[in-house]
């Protein structure tokens, strides 16, 4: 689809891609599963996750469904937790930098996967790869294990058995920890540790991202600006070979 | 629910969603080109990362749990003060908590 130079940033990225795309595809098993058992049929499952296509926002819908919420109840629970995906697109819009039908398509792709891997990369071109790679990854493997998931209910197994769920946080942890070595990235990792903790039991999944990222706003807003924090590989084009390998 | 009011949700609540993704990408360039709002997209990067390891680690629905989940961050996270790849991480994450539920734990 997108021809891209295969520098050893690129294959990085692609590799992460793949490895957070099995690791997340293969959970559409639940919700495929969840979904029928909920009282949606096969088709309206279906639709739902190649539309929708937001895993959160998917499971909440069906979750309500199940209890037997009312349809505007299903779809504000929805659509609150893809707020987020407001602020992704916003963040990696910039670094795919496309026009026209692509630009749908990455819309469409975008979620917690393919931009946490887009915005770990050290580059704008391994930034591209890794969206790419991941969201589409996600996107045909989530799509058939949904598929999977519905037509068989649980006789596939229980994804956590398999350790899936550690397998995803692993990759975040993953994706987050070069960018930790600036003092103030520090100071934003723990209070988005303890604003996320501090919020999980009192909203809806997906908002505790968001208040999360609003602490990292005011941090910005607030702090002096200093050079060390601007020198961010992902926010420079140029950035030298030897800061790209010690990103890796 | 009946089938065309579940359609009708199913469709609706889509299409928000995808609204959603799209009004993000729209966001004017110019909007994001200043030196400080690049520094504040730096940390909202780190801050969101750091949520979805906590989220994805942690939570339960609405619970804060400890699970087979937190020893597989630690080696994942010892794994990667030792510099191993990507892919390494994750698949030492998945080993340990799928390892600790075969035992009976988490």
């Amino acid at each position: 689809m997108i021809v891209l130079p295969r520098t050893p940033a690129v294959r990085a990225a692609v590799r992460q891609g793949v490895s957070v795309s099995v690791a997340t595809g293969l959970y559409g098993v639940s919700f495929g599963a969840l979904s029928v058992a909920a009282g949606v049929d096969l088709a309206p499952t279906m639709a739902l996750s190649l539309l929708m296509f937001s895993g959160g926002s998917q499971f909440a819908l069906v979750g309500v469904v199940g209890a037997a919420g009312t349809p505007v109840a299903a779809i504000a629970t929805a659509t609150l937790l893809g707020l987020r995906n407001t602020l992704y697109g916003a963040v990696v819009s910039p670094l795919l930098e496309v026009r026209g039908w692509r630009r749908l398509a990455a819309a469409q792709l975008t979620i917690d996967e393919s931009t946490a891997v887009a915005v770990a990369q050290p580059e704008p071109t391994a930034s591209r790869a890794g969206f790419w790679v991941t969201g589409v990854g996600v996107f045909v493997l989530w799509n058939t294990f949904v598929l999977l998931g519905a037509l068989a209910g649980d006789a596939l197994g229980d994804p956590r058995a398999w350790g899936l769920d550690a397998a995803a946080a692993a990759a975040f942890l993953a994706l987050v920890w070069p960018r930790l070595a600036p003092r103030r990235a520090q100071l934003v990792a723990a209070l988005a540790v303890v604003a996320t903790a501090a919020l999980v039991p009192f909203v809806p999944p997906g908002v505790p991202v968001l208040a999360a990222a609003a602490v990292a706003v005011v941090v910005g807003l607030v702090a002096p600006g200093d050079p060390g924090a601007a020198e961010a590989p992902a926010d420079t084009g140029d950035t030298g070979d030897a800061d790209r390998e010690a990103a890796r | 629910m009946t089938t065309a009011a579940l359609w009708t949700t199913v469709l609706v609540a889509s299409l928000a969603c995808f609204a959603l993704k799209l009004a993000g990408h729209l966001v004017p360039r110019s909007w994001l080109a200043s030196e400080r709002v690049s520094r504040v997209t730096t940390l909202v990067t780190v801050a969101l990362l750091v949520s979805l390891v906590v989220v994805q680690g942690f939570a339960d629905g609405r619970t804060l749990v400890v699970d087979a989940r937190v020893p597989a961050l630690a080696v994942a996270a010892l794994a990667l003060a030792l510099r191993a790849p990507f892919i390494l991480v994750v698949l030492l994450a998945a080993a340990t908590a799928a390892g600790l539920r075969a035992l009976g734990w988490g």
